[in-house]
């Protein structure tokens, strides 16, 4: 885990025994993708919009909204994970894999950025209701961080 | 405005509270009554229970005439999803998958 500014990504990494081809496809061929990921209806095509489902939580829909964010085969793709409509939370996050070839197979990066803190999603949620920050000026003050 | 966790954890700990929470979730808005006749309790213990989860910003309430009708507010729910080890268990989870996927396949 990791910080910058004020958001939070995850990052994990792992060396995988295939070359970076193989691993490709298994994260950009969508009958690949739902056997090891989720349902989906994803092209590797930047501009793409698919969803991703899974088994609902409370909180959350149990949809993810996408888009294809680059396409460099077989070394980075990325995506936009989810569009805020998702979950209560609005979360909209950036997951991007990263293929690097080594010792005959592949390091294999995944990271998810974009998880706010929970002060700056309850900012934002204000921010959607002006006439009620307004009514409650003093809880806002009290909670909005200053040098952010 | 912003409830702690620690009191929605405490609404949603009892099971009838759960249940009627989730009721008003999947039904849409109720009265007490009608959600009287479904948990098994009395209406005045549903009534409390109510006013727990109203606490908790879980239910929000509304007269109309001699009833109060509840409904269901999943927002307040948003602090109880820890996006960050959500994913992180979820994406440990998928990556061994991947993993087991990739021996399936041909080269």
């Amino acid at each position: 885990m990791s910080e910058t500014g004020t958001t939070r990504s995850l990052v994990f990494e792992r060396q995988m025994k295939h070359p970076p081809e193989k691993v490709w496809r298994a994260l950009t061929q969508s009958h690949l993708i739902a056997e090891w990921l989720m349902e989906n209806d994803f092209v590797p095509k930047v501009g793409h919009r698919f969803t991703f489902r899974a088994t609902p939580l409370p909180g959350w829909s149990g949809i993810a909204n996408c888009e294809v964010l680059a396409v460099d085969p077989p070394h980075l793709l990325s995506y936009r994970w989810g569009d805020g409509t998702e979950s209560a939370s609005g979360l909209v996050t950036v997951v991007t894999w990263t293929l690097m070839p080594r010792d005959g197979g592949t390091l294999v990066r995944m990271e998810q950025s974009g998880f706010r803190t929970p002060d700056e999603l309850a900012f934002k949620r204000m921010g959607k209701g002006w006439p009620r920050v307004l009514e409650r000026l003093e809880d806002v003050v009290g909670r909005v961080d200053l040098d952010a | 405005m912003h409830v702690p966790p620690d009191h929605l954890f405490a609404a949603l700990a009892d099971p009838t509270r759960r249940g009627i929470f989730e009721r008003l979730s999947r039904g849409g808005e109720q009265s007490v009554r009608a959600l009287t006749a479904e948990a098994g309790v009395s209406q005045p213990a549903v009534s409390k229970h109510l006013g727990v989860l109203k606490k908790a910003g879980l239910v929000r309430d509304r007269r109309a005439g001699r009833e109060t009708h509840y409904s269901a507010n999943p927002k307040a729910l948003a602090p109880l999803v820890a996006w960050l080890s959500f994913y992180a268990a979820f994406w440990s989870a998928r990556l061994d998958k991947l993993e087991e996927l990739l021996e399936r396949m041909d080269q």
